[in-house]
């Protein structure tokens, strides 16, 4: 297993840590950069003991109990806190939330 | 072009469903509207709000896998797909990915009307797979202004939608509408959305791939988005097929890409390249639990299933003896078949509901540019007027007059053609004076008739329903006028 | 005895009888909040609304209308469980301002049952840390000696209780996050059995394993605090609706021939010898108050936390996606487009280890590794839960450490997230395993810092989880 960790090291690069970033939406200088990518190293290395076990026909453990079918019918309940939640955004227009001008890709 | 090349396309189908309320939440899916009049903490996605899942969401997407001859899984659960964008709330969307409630359906289309030359009976159906259908929730709405901002709108942000998975079976744009017509229909039919291209309540994406002729391997497939009329598809699948050929022939490689339709300049734009494909990381929701479906439930579901298009069309031919192509109009539209048949129920005789809608009803809804899903006429309204002509109360040009009006207010026909005054003229007494105010004066027609020109017996009845307004039944004018005319001239 | 050093269930009592008044008792507890300032246990107070509610409280007292454990009783909750008209911060830069328009569920019942919130408590930023010092609200100190740390992430509620600044609190335990800093004060902390208590509310960390529980100054309050929160709620999905259960009814000074478990690898290893020493006394005292006790080996131990750490960052990478800077919350100053809107907001309104483990939890996720990683570890959690599962058929309870040390010195791990983590082993398996745990105190180190010890029990076992505690406690304190 000590061959995984070194191949882990090297898994943690540059590229895993922009990329991450960007699909965290995480803008990160150059010295957070190194910082993290010591830090992500760390972390994954630490996690990686996890793949020591056979785990092989066992089924990954999502929800708990054994319990589905949990459901609402199909009623309307009006929630009257509106006004306070737009009141709350950074940035609001005529009952609107405001971003800056996206393409739209709908 | 030097080779011959075929075309293989899958669809993507956004189908939102027709439920008061949202997916994981109790706001209204009312369209319209004021603008995030219909939110709530957790279709807003603020902090500490959680799903909870919408039961006629689950009916609704079982009975459109069982319609569309798919298994309906035991099991089946939500994950999340985890990306960006302000029409998201959360930023992450709640769909289903590894578990989705239905797989492997199909749909036959309808062996017809493609060109070739065998009949109907020498065909197979071609049969189009269906891989999957899942549920998730749909993004809010951008608007965008002239300073440079965008506004969002999470009135839709949440509303339920299904989303059907074909497999590359079609090969042009023919079948794809084929398929399409007849998977819009059966949701339609089973009233789990009205299946609306140009309102969005249904979202058709395109694959498309091209290959040489007999090629053993599908080519890379394109996306095609922003298709929102049967015409766009049409024209984007032969827009994009000739445009895929083009590349090849000229050595080139079609791209795995995502591209969206401009209707108005006829031509797609690349959206997103696989390179930057979005890793969406999706994994299981812990905020919902999963969907456990038993063969009790799918059996419910299977009994509330309607009867379809292919079915009606059978019994409308055996049972009210209603002509092939009669029957095919009338189930055109769940909307048309259901006012046909509630119309039948309430007593008036099915070939004449028949009649009535084949003609008045589709030449005024053309003329309007309505579906029959606006009809406003109700079928108790429809079958009075029938009572009235059957009964001869008005003859027909006056029903048609006033079916015009119905249709516009669905007036009750009994109390209109009563305060209108426009019963026929059963009173013989006055019909007599009107023929022999006729006869006076008409005495060169009547002059004719005696010389033999029987013809004339027309012109006097139609000057006779002139001068009851069209209100007397001809018959009866026709009858009494030949009485009058043969009799000695000093009795008439 | 002052009135801040009472419990909840003996102040109400007061209350009830006429002898004191619910606006005294919240005097008192503002004075204490005062004389205690520098602990910085809250990030918000509302002593206005406090007063006025105590008047409504006290009035429906007066009417009879009001007659449970806690009515008229102050309390805290930790500040990321929304409160409908008082901000809710998860003690982050991003949320500084958020004013949420919905109660919890849990605020809510507790309100119904006579309670009077004063205020939101201090913790590690979006409950990621074990020490209270991630805050963005500054660190939380430990009133037994203000030095060290009180633990974490429920670091505020735990010190609050602990230095009679409020008579319960309410924390949250996503992997230890209640047992621990109520270990290292010296009261008492509960973390139910996953679905036992609505969620509704908290603020997500990783839904998976969240639990809101209490905190409090013995067992009978916790036991009272649980009754009141805990049952189905329609609007968690993952809320279970259970029989009524009567936790005030297990509280019993009994513990014949309860058989209770010791992993024994639990006590090899990274563990500090006083604490040590001091589980191994709890289990004498259960044993002559009759159980039956003995070491075990509870299988896969060593992979607890790395499980755990996986799984609640995954989740956590996604639960804080929604703190974008759109629709409630901070928004960065200068931004050009959407992109620059996002990355700002979020860069520079999470603190450090939020970010690393919103990280680590994207990198986990990430194509090509999901298999390896998140999926393995949700496998990893089907096989914990199995060797609990096996031990319960063994044994009524499970007895262990809550931390292999006491509180460390303020200041001395931040930045070093790697050299806290292992500490967790003893708590992130009944997160994972979705079973309830209590921390009660059991002694204090050589340096005056209090030690807890923890009891497990299966799903759903408050009960017995809740009897023995209480025997434990009426015997220590028989013994001291």
């Amino acid at each position: 297993m000590t061959n995984t960790v070194a191949c882990n090291k090297s898994m943690i690069d540059e590229y895993t840590v922009e990329h991450v970033g960007v699909l965290a939406q995480l803008e990160l200088t150059a010295a957070q950069k190194r910082q993290a990518r010591e830090d992500m190293a760390g972390m994954v290395a630490y996690v990686e003991k996890l793949r020591e076990l056979n785990t092989e026909g066992i089924e990954p453990l999502a929800h708990l109990f054994p319990v589905g079918n949990v459901f609402r019918e199909d009623e309307v309940m009006v929630f009257d806190g509106r006004k306070e939640m737009l009141e709350g955004a950074p940035q609001c227009r005529d009952n609107l939330y405001v971003v800056p001008r996206t393409i739209d890709e709908a | 072009m030097s080779k011959e090349y075929q075309t293989d396309i899958g669809l993507e189908v956004h189908v939102e469903l027709a439920t008061k309320t949202k997916i994981f939440c109790g706001c209204s899916t009312a369209f319209g509207g004021e603008v995030n009049a219909h939110t709530c903490p957790v279709c807003m996605g603020m902090p500490g709000a959680l799903p909870v899942l919408n039961r006629q969401v689950v009916e609704h997407a079982m009975a459109v896998g069982l319609a569309v001859n798919c298994k309906i899984m035991p099991y089946s659960a939500f994950d999340r797909k985890n990306y960006f964008y302000p029409d998201n709330p959360q930023n992450y969307q709640i769909s289903q990915l590894y578990h989705p409630i239905c797989r492997d359906g199909y749909l036959e289309l309808d062996a017809c009307d493609d060109g070739t030359e065998e009949t109907a009976e020498e065909k197979v159906p071609k049969r189009v797979r269906i891989h999957e259908i899942h549920m998730e929730e749909d993004a809010g709405k951008m608007h965008h202004d002239s300073s440079g901002n965008s506004l969002v709108d999470y009135n839709r942000a949440g509303v339920p939608l299904i989303e059907i998975v074909t497999k590359p079976d079609m090969k042009d744009a023919g079948e794809v509408i084929a398929f399409l017509e007849k998977l819009r229909l059966r949701i339609q039919y089973l009233g789990a959305s009205d299946c609306k291209l140009q309102e969005g309540s249904m979202r058709v994406d395109v694959n498309l791939s091209v290959r040489e002729m007999g090629a053993a391997e599908l080519g890379t497939r394109t996306e095609m988005k922003n298709l929102n009329s049967f015409r766009s598809i049409r024209n984007a699948i032969a827009s994009e097929r000739e445009r895929q050929i083009a590349l090849l022939e000229q050595g080139k490689e079609v791209l795995q890409e995502t591209r969206r339709w401009d209707e108005d300049l006829e031509m797609s734009f690349v959206m997103r390249s696989k390179e930057d494909a979005r890793d969406y990381r999706y994994y299981p929701d812990s905020d919902l639990k999963p969907l456990l479906i038993d063969e009790a439930w799918i059996a419910r579901v299977h009994e509330a299933q309607p009867e379809f298009r292919e079915e009606k069309q059978k019994r409308y031919r055996q049972q009210y003896d209603i002509p092939q192509y009669d029957a095919e109009l009338l189930t055109e539209s769940k909307a048309m078949a259901d006012f046909f048949e509630e119309t039948v129920s309430l007593g008036a005789p099915a070939k004449k509901v028949s009649n009535w809608l084949m003609t008045e009803m589709f030449r005024m809804l053309k003329e309007r540019e309505l579906d029959p899903e606006d009809i406003r006429i109700s079928p108790k309204h429809l079958a009075d007027l029938i009572d009235l002509t059957t009964r001869q109360v008005i003859n027909s040009t006056v029903a048609k007059e006033v079916f015009a009006v119905m249709f516009d207010s669905d007036a009750d026909p009994v109390t209109y053609v009563e305060e209108k005054g426009l019963s026929m003229e059963n009173d013989e007494g006055a019909l007599r004076q009107t023929i022999e105010k006729v006869l006076a004066e008409n005495p060169k027609s009547v002059q004719d008739y005696y010389n033999g020109k029987g013809r004339v017996v027309g012109y006097l009845v139609g000057q006779t329903m002139k001068a009851t307004h069209s209100k007397a039944n001809p018959t009866s004018i026709k009858k009494m006028l030949m009485e009058m005319l043969n009799l000695p001239s000093d009795n008439r | 005895m002052q009135i801040w050093d009472c419990t909840a269930v003996e102040l109400s009592e007061q209350i009830k009888q006429g002898k004191l008044k619910v606006a005294e008792v919240l005097e008192a507890v503002y004075r204490r909040i005062e004389q205690t300032k520098d602990l910085n246990c809250f990030i918000t107070l509302d002593k206005e609304g406090a007063f006025q509610r105590a008047a409504k409280v006290q009035e429906q007292i007066d009417k009879g209308e009001l007659t449970g454990p806690l009515a008229g009783v102050p309390f805290a909750a930790k500040d990321n469980i929304c409160t409908k008209g008082m901000r809710t911060t998860c003690a982050s830069r991003i949320l500084e301002h958020f004013v949420p328009a919905y109660d919890a569920e849990v605020i809510r019942r507790l309100e119904e049952a006579g309670g009077v919130l004063i205020g939101k408590t201090n913790m590690d930023e979006f409950a990621m840390g074990s020490t209270s010092e991630t805050s963005y609200f500054g660190a939380v100190k430990n009133p037994i000696r203000p030095e060290y740390v009180p633990g974490g992430s429920s670091g505020g509620s735990a010190a609050a209780v602990a230095a009679g600044a409020c008579m319960y609190t309410l924390g949250s335990d996503t992997g230890g996050s209640i047992r621990q800093p109520a270990s290292h004060c010296g009261v008492v902390g509960l973390k139910p059995t996953y679905g036992r208590v609505s969620r509704y509310g908290l603020v997500a960390h990783a839904c998976a394993l969240d639990q809101i529980g209490p905190i409090t100054r013995n067992v009978t309050d916790c036991a009272a605090v649980l009754s009141a929160i805990c049952g189905y709620d329609e609007k968690d999905s993952t809320s279970m609706a259970r029989p009524e259960e009567d936790f005030m009814g297990a509280l019993i000074r009994d513990v014949k021939g309860m058989r209770i478990g010791i992993p024994s690898n639990y006590l090899d290893g990274i563990i500090n010898g006083e604490v040590k020493a001091a589980v191994w006394f709890v289990a004498r005292q259960l044993e002559l108050a009759g159980a039956v006790v003995e070491q075990f080996d509870l299988k896969y131990t060593e992979y607890a936390v790395p499980a755990y750490y996986t799984i609640a960052s995954a989740e956590a990478s996604s639960n804080l996606e929604r703190y974008d800077g759109i629709k409630y919350g901070w928004r960065c100053e200068d931004y050009k487009d959407l992109q620059s809107l996002y990355r700002r907001t979020r860069s520079e309104g999470f603190g450090a280890e939020v970010k690393r483990r919103i990280m680590l939890g994207t990198f986990v996720l990430s194509a090509g590794y999901y298999e390896d990683y998140y999926l393995q570890a949700l496998k990893v959690r089907a096989l914990i839960k199995q060797a609990f599962d096996e031990a319960f058929e063994k044994y009524d309870l499970i007895l262990a450490p809550v931390s292999p040390k006491t509180a460390p010195k303020l200041g001395e791990s931040l930045g070093h997230p790697l050299k806290l983590y292992p500490d967790d082993v003893y708590t992130v398996s009944a997160n994972l395993a979705g079973i309830p745990a209590i921390s009660i105190p059991c002694g204090e180190d050589s340096k005056g810092l209090p030690i807890g010890v923890q009891l497990m029990a299966d799903c759903f076992q408050e009960k017995k989880l809740l009897q023995a505690a209480y025997t434990y406690e009426q015997e220590r304190m028989g013994y001291e």
